[in-house]
């Protein structure tokens, strides 16, 4: 049947592209197993930059290949569920932790912070600046409804915000409250041309301010510390797991050089750090100094 | 229109130093859907060969079907295929999630239905006499389907063009499947994408406009040899 015989050919050259695609160059000195791993992380790594400093010095140092996948923290969470990432980098910590219950993913480490900030138009119609506490500010955006530009995507930032509307005791509905199920890079986009307010990490901010007029309205309070943890898919759930792969990552985040490297990063573009190096810290201790 | 200016300025910038990573993506756009659309071409023209001319029941549903599936959202088929890739997924023991080889998958799956459906207007359309009077003249099956794919030449090229258009355009399946990694599985609209994400507005113009061009020149050459030798109908 030629028919038969045509759909060989496709699957035969499908797989000359899978074969020589997973050839092309490692660049270490001695082969590997197992070159390939598979990083579920956060759009705001991505965003800000920060992934592209890390992951060539990491390849270069290992060769390692990191694939990069940078989705909104649910999403990496629920690879790392399946079973479909390697090693995860992402920051919202109470699903992390539940995560570390369930078995799926193992040696959880703090790696860095930096802190939410809440951005929003100049002319600030609810009167945001000024307030000292998150809850206080999301309670003002609620009771003038402004539009606030929600990311909707079940993201670290977006666990966040959720639990800010708890604490200020507000409800986020109504036409005020939109979503837009995108990245932090997308969603600051579309709070500046809707004039809307916004919970944005520090680091994306930063990055994209010369494209937007929105300003920071409110800093430092600390329910908006902004915590990032790796954490290893558990190979012993997951035989397919990359363990060597995902463990040289882990162990070149909490590195004096990758701890180096986070803490450089963004200090050259904009005179100060956009994360915070807090490798060997326990999270009790980053809040209680904070 | 000073964004425009300087994503103009940032292509013509982009093409002219042949920034290395812009060609590497050029390339793997280029290599993963041409790749996609000769796939597309192996698979859609026969199968719309068989349903031009084949008769048996359930063939208008399978047309009908084969219609629809032009129109397949490249994000339904990026979940579907992703769905089947994964490690743990049906077919994950062929590790290709994430590589470009899962990307020629999504994108045939999206391509070949569209080089089918072409297909089979461009076969029915021609002259039913044609194929009684080539079968009476002694051609063989084969003698057969490759005459009526010349007489069918302008559609199925159509159909190449159309397929490649759906494939070099799409973002949805190739994020997906692909990842949108750096060196890997980067294509142009999967960086134009990131690089509006990033804020990075002139170098996503940028992008755009080197994808537009390879779009254009890919349907030019295409255009050509479907055009040639062409003459005036009647004086044939």
């Amino acid at each position: 049947m030629h028919f038969r015989s045509l759909a060989a050919i496709a699957l035969a050259l499908v797989m000359t592209v899978g074969c020589t695609a997973k050839e092309t160059k490692p660049d270490a000195t001695t082969p590997l197993a197992n070159p390939d791993v598979i990083l579920a992380t956060t759009t705001s790594t991505q965003d800000s930059g920060l992934l592209d400093v890390l992951i060539p010095l990491f390849q270069k140092d290992t060769g390692y290949k990191i694939k990069p996948i940078a989705v909104g923290t649910g999403a990496a969470l629920a690879m790392g569920e399946k079973g479909e990432a390697d090693v995860l980098l992402v920051h919202a910590p109470a699903d992390e932790k539940k995560l570390v219950d369930s078995g799926a993913a193992i040696e959880r480490r703090l790696v860095a912070h930096n802190d939410y900030i809440v951005v929003g138009p100049k002319e600030d119609p609810a009167g945001v600046k000024g307030t000292k506490t998150a809850a206080e500010a999301m309670k003002k955006i609620a009771d003038a409804k402004v539009i606030f530009i929600s990311r909707g995507d079940d993201s670290g930032t977006h666990k966040k915000e959720l639990s800010l509307w708890k604490t200020a005791g507000v409800k986020n509905e109504g036409q005020w409250y939109q979503q837009t199920g995108q990245g932090m890079g997308q969603t600051l986009n579309v709070a500046n041309e809707k004039l809307g307010y916004t919970l944005t990490d520090r680091a994306t901010f930063l990055s994209l301010q010369k494209n937007l007029s929105l300003e920071m309205l409110l800093e430092g309070d600390a329910p908006l510390l902004n915590i990032y943890h790796v954490m290893l898919v558990n190979p012993a759930k997951f035989r397919k797991v990359n363990a060597e792969g995902a463990k040289a990552f882990h162990a070149f985040l909490l590195s004096q050089e990758g701890q180096e490297a986070i803490g450089q990063f963004g200090v050259e573009k904009y005179g100060k750090p956009l994360f915070f190096p807090d490798g060997g810290k326990t999270e009790e201790q980053l809040t209680a100094t904070k | 229109m000073e964004t425009i200016w300087q994503g103009v300025k940032e292509a013509i910038h982009l093409l002219y130093t042949r920034d290395p990573e812009t060609l590497r993506i050029t390339f793997l756009t280029l290599r993963v859907s041409g790749l996609a659309t000769l796939i597309s071409v192996l698979i859609g023209v026969p199968l719309g060969i068989l349903l031009a001319l084949s008769r048996f029941p359930g063939r208008r549903v399978l047309i009908s079907l084969v219609n629809t599936g032009m129109a397949l959202p490249p994000v339904v088929v990026g979940l579907w295929v992703s769905i089947f890739l994964w490690r743990n997924g049906p077919l994950g023991f062929l590790g290709i999630m994430y590589t470009p080889a899962a990307i020629v998958v999504a994108q045939t799956v999206i391509a070949a239905p569209v080089v089918a459906g072409f297909t089979v207007a461009g076969i029915s359309q021609l002259d039913p006499q044609l194929t009684l009077q080539l079968t009476a003249l002694g051609a063989s099956r084969w003698q057969l389907y490759w005459l009526l794919v010349r007489e069918a030449k302008l559609s199925i090229l159509a159909a190449v063009i159309a397929g490649f258009g759906a494939v070099v355009s799409e973002v949805g399946a190739s994020t997906m499947v692909g990842g949108n990694i750096l060196g890997q599985t980067r294509v142009l609209t999967t960086a134009t994408v990131m690089e509006v994400s990033k804020g990075n507005y002139s170098l996503a113009i940028g992008v755009s406009i080197v994808l537009l061009l390879l779009a254009y020149a890919v349907t030019f050459a295409l255009t050509l040899l479907q055009q040639r030798g062409r003459q005036p109908w009647l004086m044939r």
